[in-house]
């Protein structure tokens, strides 16, 4: 018999893109602000992120061993995990911090509900409220060797003088390690806009409300130093560019990205400006992670050619 | 003025400059012809030869066993070997029609027409006694799409010249070379519709073939030649009409609905054939390439021959193929073996040294949402992928699965490798078998 040729169902041709690289392209736009941060805060930082992004992945593949299942390693996405948790954690934090918390977001919120693209809820930052509640006094305090006490936010509710703008675009202020530098952050949005890895209807939608909400119930009129500072000073740029975006949890039908974006918004105003604490990004993305089913539900695409 | 387009849509490697600059060469065929009953969508035609009947070329071996069906004809002369079942570039086997070619290539005498003389029921006979059918792919029987209901209220005669297909450039030859014949055939088919315009809707990529076209039509009052975004699948027939005429028909409309008949390049210049010089569907322009083959090129071939025989023409392989495809590679068949024959839908031939789909095993669905963006039937492809691994074919079918047009686009983009239209495609096949019942 002559050797047979491969044959398969169409399309005979596929594009260059894979999840690994899609992961790889995330964790090159989180660079900036993870870079920053090092060098803002120093090397226990540093050691902090080390020590989460292993403690991912080696969950991962040692989850991955016990069960019998393919090493999944390689798509990157605990890397991932693994770096935004770790940006979302405070300088100072203990190393064993990073440790739990990795080992929650890979094997409690992701591994256990079947692995990558079957968790409902962001890893990191399932992870991160895992932390905040259980740990709470180590997670709220942002002291280190360049500053104490207060983030921007939390200054700013508690009626204390504010860090300058400028510091806080720069991200010369305090804050979890990842967060506090606009300018890196959107330095690696832009990057991920412009490859087309992310696009901008869920942050666009979710900056935008939230800016609505600000105004309308910020209590400060139009008070742009305010208003710019909630932009600037606390979590809002990571959330809405890196976790808000994350592919898995986030709306895959187009109208429910905006109505997804949207809700972020609002809820993190809510958080922000009527809860106890300064923030609210975190609570908010997981909260809105819970309803993306429903919002897919009701947002589904009118197929082409159908009234 | 922004370009005509629809939504979504993919970009892929084009690969036609492999065989776009080479004049399209004619081959002589030699040895067993086959002509399978089925080329066609509809009931499959009925021999009216028996075994060790001789025929010439252009002499008719099977009519049309319905309306929806289509006859076919002896490209060459010889004598009927057998009828016997056959491999077909599906993997099918089809009954087919053995012709033990002569090698004299004797034909019947064909009798020109004036078409000024014929009225519109003449012409439509005309078409459906040469057998044509949609030669882009789809087989559709020519004279159905051009007996709609209401033929006053057809608006617009569309020649497909999309060629949206990567590797793809017979349409490409054919406008370049023959470019009357195409806007004849058009003429003809505006005809049969007394309120149409007729329209060359060529992609941009194609600006040889505009500008040629432009030029030729300039008198005609009711011609013109509309340039469309280059965009993979730009020449699917619902998002041709609506990039053209921004009207929007789902997968239970007929073009007519929309007040539109599509035609592509191939089957206009074969009513051309039919009607002016009466002669019947005998011959198709196939690309053969891809970078397995030696001297990819296109060529002029007669319906019946042998893959094998296309390939050897071409200078066979430089490298061992991986995967064979006839037709494009975003929707042609793959094939296990060369051993089928040419028939009226085969558009190319096309020889990869590398089988992409092979190399990359399928990874879980990260919700990218990549398969809806692209998605011109603007469904969820990973959502019925889902529902159709379940087999859950109620809410395929409430979440507008039978709106997929198969095109392919959702697996192309997929990063995770995923066979969603493989899976999109054969619980349609599915449903649409159990509906037929």
């Amino acid at each position: 018999m002559e050797k047979l040729f491969q044959v398969s169902s169409n399309p005979h041709i596929r594009a260059s893109v894979t999840t690994a690289r899609i992961m790889q392209y995330v964790v090159i736009a989180l660079l900036p602000a993870t870079v920053f941060g090092v060098f803002h805060f120093g090397i226990h930082a540093f050691l902090l992120i080390a020590i989460t992004v292993a403690t991912t992945v080696l969950s991962e593949y040692i989850y991955g061993k016990c069960m019998k299942r393919k090493d999944t390693i390689w798509d990157f996405s605990a890397v991932v995990t693994g770096l935004l948790l770790a940006l979302n954690l405070p300088p100072k934090a203990p190393l064993w911090i990073g440790v739990i918390g990795g080992m929650f977001a890979i094997l409690v919120v992701k591994m256990l509900f079947g692995g990558l693209g079957q968790n409902f809820m962001n890893p990191a930052l399932g992870a991160r409220c895992f932390l905040l509640i259980s740990f709470t006094s180590i997670m709220t305090n942002f002291d280190c060797d360049a500053y104490t006490g207060a983030t921007p936010l939390a200054a700013i509710k508690a009626g204390e003088q504010a860090p300058q703008l400028i510091d806080m675009v720069i991200g010369k202020t305090a804050g979890t390690i990842g967060e506090t530098s606009m300018i890196a952050l959107l330095i690696g949005a832009a990057f991920l806009l412009i490859i087309k890895v992310i696009d901008l209807r869920v942050p666009g939608s979710y900056i935008l409300s939230f800016v609505v909400f600000i105004l309308l119930f910020g209590g400060r009129g139009l008070d742009i130093n305010y208003l710019l500072s909630q932009l600037a000073g606390g979590g809002l740029m990571l959330g809405a560019f890196f976790m808000a975006t994350d592919y898995v949890t986030r709306p895959i039908t187009p109208r429910g990205q905006y109505v997804f974006g949207i809700f972020l918004g609002i809820m993190t105003g809510i958080f922000r400006v009527f809860g106890p604490s300064a923030e609210g990004v975190s609570y908010a993305i997981i909260l809105g992670n819970l309803l993306v089913p429903l919002i897919e539900k009701v947002t589904r695409p009118r197929a082409f050619g159908k009234k | 003025m922004s370009k005509l387009t629809f939504r979504g849509g993919v970009h892929p490697y084009d690969g036609k400059n492999l065989s776009k600059d080479k004049p399209i060469k004619t081959i002589v065929p030699k040895g067993e012809m086959v002509y399978p009953l089925s080329q066609h969508i509809g009931a499959p035609a009925v021999p009216v030869v028996k075994k060790g009947d001789r025929v010439l070329g252009g002499q008719k071996i099977a009519e049309a066993g319905g309306f929806v069906s289509a006859p076919i004809y002896a490209t060459v002369s010889g004598t009927v070997k057998t009828i016997e079942p056959r491999r077909v570039v599906t993997g099918d086997l089809v009954n087919s029609i053995i012709i033990d070619n002569d090698g004299i290539f004797e034909e019947v005498s064909y009798t020109p027409h004036d078409v000024t003389t014929l009225d519109k029921k003449e012409i439509i006979t005309l078409i459906q006694e040469a057998g044509i059918v949609g030669m882009g792919g789809a087989g559709f029987p020519t004279h159905v799409k051009l007996s709609p209901k209401e033929p006053e209220k057809i608006e617009y005669v569309i020649a497909n010249c999309a060629e949206c297909e990567p590797y793809l450039t017979s349409d490409y030859r054919r406008m370049l070379e023959e470019p009357q014949k195409l806007i004849d055939g058009l003429k003809i088919m505006l005809r049969l519709f007394d309120n149409a315009q007729g329209i060359l809707a060529i992609e941009d990529n194609k600006t040889d073939c505009i500008e040629l076209l432009s030029n030729l039509v300039q008198n005609e009052e009711r011609i013109s030649v509309k340039s469309l975004k280059t965009k993979y699948p730009q020449g699917a027939e619902r998002q041709l009409i609506y990039a053209t005429t921004g009207r929007a028909i789902n997968s239970s409309m007929l073009p007519a609905d929309a007040g539109c008949v599509v035609d592509n390049v191939d089957t206009v210049v074969a009513i051309y054939h039919a009607v002016i010089e009466g002669k019947p569907l005998m011959n198709r322009i196939v690309t053969v390439t891809g970078d397995a083959i030696r001297e990819p090129r296109n060529f002029y071939v007669r319906i019946g021959m042998n893959y094998k025989d296309l390939i050897d023409e071409a200078g066979g392989f430089q490298t061992e193929p991986e995967k064979v495809v006839s037709g494009g590679p975003m929707m042609g068949f793959a094939l296990f073996d060369l051993n089928v024959p040419t028939t009226k839908t085969a558009s190319a031939l096309l020889c990869l040294t590398h089988d992409e789909v092979s190399a990359m095993e399928p990874s879980p669905c990260i919700n990218c949402g990549r398969c809806v963006e692209v998605c011109p039937g603007r469904v969820m492809p990973k959502k019925l992928a889902e529902l159709a691994q379940r087999h859950d074919e109620e809410a395929f079918v409430a979440n507008d699965g039978m709106e997929c047009c198969e095109c392919g686009c959702c697996s192309y983009v997929c990063p995770a490798k995923r066979q969603l239209t493989q899976s999109i495609k054969s619980m349609r096949k599915t449903i649409l078998g159990k509906r037929k019942k």
